[in-house]
């Protein structure tokens, strides 16, 4: 057992931080450190600075464009463009769909969608979520029939992040309504450009619009969309989810937060003092970090056993859990942090507060997370 | 960074985990917490055969140069048999403060004898005026010629009836609260003026408090260096809160799977209560606790291995009691509930869990405290990147 860091670790540090301090352009970098919303243009243009660095997609085989990095660097990696104030990586191409097409898809599809995520030509979104199927995912309703070399997508697709910036989504659909709940579902890449697609805005209660509706109108799909077998969608569809859920902790970016909640504290004025020195808030700042610094050695001890084992198991579950419970705690910390000047909206925390609601909710909620263990881990 | 044991440490596992599995059965250990000492003197003699004894003190004093990391792996293990031999008195506290405060070679003899486990050790901290607060020390020790003289009162000293020689902080200079002026010094536990009150602690395990009066020390009695004990003082204390941590985890890991275990075959209302999504979630919940602490263990553990600077040090040790202590409470708090009535039953196993992991959560400093201690240690701007540089293995030495 060691867990320092070698002395080649600390080198890499060295680089990714030099790198994040000369390649990150400093309107994003003022945006991020204010948590204000960044436009479609921010996420591309430093999308595509990693890119040409080779650092977009750390987790890909290498000959897609993975790195080949140890988990220790990744770790490094995720820490170090947090503490930059690096936007985060969008998971929705690098770390959801492609993970899919890399073990899942055809050749052809390889071939042509990785390389088009590496260059930002293809925004990705996610197309799981329905109206009527939430947790009950594998109840959803959405419809691909089979037409010649078609299939024709009717249905509703619900709370989709930055489905106003992507040009692609990929989509489970029942391919087979007569097989049992599960079984008739199919993993189908789609272009948002086809007729018959309509992306329809989600305000959300902290006042943004980040989420959508996407709605399908007998939308026409080449039948070479299909990833994988007709019918085993549900696999795939549990595959990215357990990618997404190490992803949804959110560590690295938790200290980030809590940076930023510590700056808060020390600049906010108390009766001559500063809130950070006020022992019981500095406390309750200590318990978040105590817990989120347990978290980040969860964390490491998972991705080892990933390492090991070559697939996240299910105590990714577990990070989801925790990781989302913290930055929710943190956001909580920094309206309280504000006081009176959480009521102005420009000040963002509150909104902040609100806006991180949704992480106990999405990927997974944490009660499903919670079922998922009990079952999986515990037997019950 | 690597989370496995190497092939050495593996081995050390395997024997302890034996040796508990022989030695601890329920039956066998509440015997022996009824027994007049609480402990056997012929596991004792076990361990020392066994190389534990000497796990953790350097080869060239003629220990097995261990690291905390073996002190962990053993102490795992005596936390899942609920293990009553006085080892983290002794070993970990006693021998730490004999094996860093005496650079001399002046008590290697008594080194020699703890590791043959011809000698028990105990640590006196605690006043009744301090709490958790190792620095408050208003027991004092004045010069007269060569010797100390020590006058004052330690209280909740584990195992002190039976220890052979105590290590007691003393005031040799200085107001009570003063961070300097603090000396270590090895006392007889049966010397003239040495006062033992024993008691048998909720747990089932045995605690004196000692009064000191005109208790008379040699010169070379003293640990370090003289009115400037604190130091080694922290050392000492975080070594025993890792190894304090790694018996609650283990201890914590019994009560998790027992309580799995319960809740799949106990039935009501026909099914298996496990079944109930709402128990289901608490189990969860223990099981998050348990993997949190076990990782922060791991954390802790390292950081006294390292040789971090004393800064880095105390914030990990600290952080690491204050997530166990809080874990600990909901593991064993749902172990109980989850157990229904027999889970408040004396004769059965989980409160016995229960009740020792409460004891840890206090000992050597409850969350409250460490809390406390870790903010002291530098809620900062920008703590993880001075953690990241601490991880530099800065050598500044353990106990400066």
């Amino acid at each position: 057992m060691d867990l320092s860091f070698s002395p080649e670790d600390l080198r890499f540090r060295e680089e990714i931080r030099a790198f994040v301090a000369s390649e990150l352009p400093a309107s994003i970098k003022q945006k991020m450190q204010l948590g204000e919303e960044l436009s479609r243009d921010d996420y591309v243009t430093w999308q595509k600075i990693m890119n040409a660095h080779g650092y977009l997609a750390p987790n890909w085989p290498v000959e897609y464009g993975g790195t080949n990095w140890t988990i220790v660097q990744k770790h490094i990696f995720d820490e170090e463009l947090a503490t930059g104030f690096a936007p985060r990586q969008l998971p929705f191409g690098v770390s959801m769909v492609a993970p899919v097409i890399i073990n899942f898809g055809s050749e052809e599809q390889k071939k042509y969608y990785l390389p088009r995520i590496l260059s930002s030509e293809d925004w990705w979104c996610q197309g799981y979520s329905e109206p009527g199927s939430g947790s009950d995912l594998a109840s959803l309703s959405t419809r691909a029939e089979r037409d010649g070399d078609h299939y024709v997508i009717n249905g509703a697709k619900t709370w989709i992040t930055l489905a106003q910036y992507a040009n692609m989504i990929f989509v489970l659909a029942r391919t087979d309504p007569a097989a049992k709940k599960q079984k008739g579902i199919s993993f189908i890449l789609v272009d948002m450009t086809t007729p018959g697609v309509t992306v329809r805005p989600i305000e959300t209660i902290d006042g943004g619009h980040e989420i959508n509706e996407v709605l399908f109108d007998n939308v026409r799909v080449p039948a070479e969309n299909l990833v994988g077998t007709e019918g085993g969608g549900w696999t795939y569809a549990k595959f990215l989810l357990e990618h997404e859920r190490n992803g949804t902790a959110g560590v690295a970016g938790s200290f980030q937060m809590l940076d930023r909640l510590k700056q808060i504290a020390s600049e906010e004025r108390q009766n001559g003092s500063t809130l950070i020195d006020d022992i019981d808030f500095a406390k309750r700042i200590a318990e978040v970090e105590v817990r989120l610094t347990a978290l980040s050695y969860a964390q490491l001890r998972s991705l080892a056993n990933e390492h090991a084992t070559k697939s996240p198991g299910p105590e990714s579950s577990f990070i989801k859990i925790t990781g989302t419970e913290i930055q929710q705690a943190i956001t909580e910390l920094m309206m309280e942090a504000h006081a009176y000047a959480s009521f102005d909206k420009r000040t963002l925390s509150a909104s902040m507060y609100f806006n991180f609601r949704k992480t106990s909710i999405y990927a997974g909620s944490n009660e499903i997370q919670r079922n998922i263990i009990a079952k999986r881990m515990l037997g019950l | 960074m690597d989370f496995t044991l190497s092939p050495d440490q593996t081995m050390i596992k395997e024997s302890v985990d034996k040796f508990v599995a022989d030695a601890y059965g329920f039956d066998a250990r509440m015997k022996l917490s009824a027994s007049e000492a609480g402990f056997s003197r012929d596991h004792w003699k076990t361990y020392a055969d066994l190389g534990w004894l000497g796990i953790a003190v350097p080869e060239d004093r003629g220990g097995f140069g261990g690291t905390p990391i073996e002190t962990m792996i053993l102490m795992e293990a005596f936390g899942k048999g609920l293990v009553l031999e006085p080892f983290v008195p002794t070993v970990v506290l006693g021998g730490t403060a004999l094996a860093h405060g005496s650079t001399s070679g002046a008590h290697d003899d008594l080194i020699e004898a703890m590791i043959a486990g011809d000698l028990l050790l105990s640590l006196a901290y605690a006043e009744a005026n301090s709490r958790y607060d190792y620095s408050i020390v208003e027991t004092t020790a004045k010069r007269d010629g060569s010797d100390h003289v020590i006058d004052g009162k330690k209280r909740a000293v584990p195992y002190g009836a039976a220890a052979d020689k105590l290590v007691v902080s003393v005031r040799t200079s200085g107001g009570s609260h003063d961070r300097d002026g603090i000396t270590l010094v090895l006392v007889d536990g049966n010397a003239p003026g040495v006062t033992r009150h024993d008691y048998v602690t909720v747990d089932g395990q045995r605690a004196t408090d000692i009064d000191f009066d005109g208790v008379r020390v040699p010169a070379d009695a003293v640990l370090g260096e003289p009115g400037k004990g604190l130091g080694l003082l922290e050392f000492v204390l975080d070594s025993g809160v890792a190894a304090l941590s790694a018996e609650a985890v283990g201890n914590m890991s019994v009560m998790q799977r027992t309580t799995v275990d319960y809740i799949k075959t106990r039935e009501q209302f026909g099914v298996p209560i496990g079944s109930f999504q709402v128990l289901q979630h608490r189990a969860v919940d223990m099981l998050i606790e348990l993997e949190l602490s076990r990782s922060m263990l791991y954390y802790g553990t390292v950081a006294i291995a390292e040789n971090s600077s004393p800064a880095e040090r105390k914030r990990a040790v600290s952080a690491t009691k204050a997530q166990i202590a809080r874990s600990g409470r909901v593991v064993g708090q749902s172990a109980i509930q989850l157990h229904g009535g027999i889970g408040m039953s004396e004769e059965y196993m989980i409160g016995h869990y229960f009740k020792r992991m409460s004891m840890l959560e206090l000992a050597l400093g409850d969350a409250d405290f460490h809390l406390r201690r870790f903010v002291a240690e530098g809620v900062n701007p920008h703590a993880r990147t001075n953690g990241a540089a601490a991880s530099q293995k800065q050598l500044v030495g353990s106990i400066n």
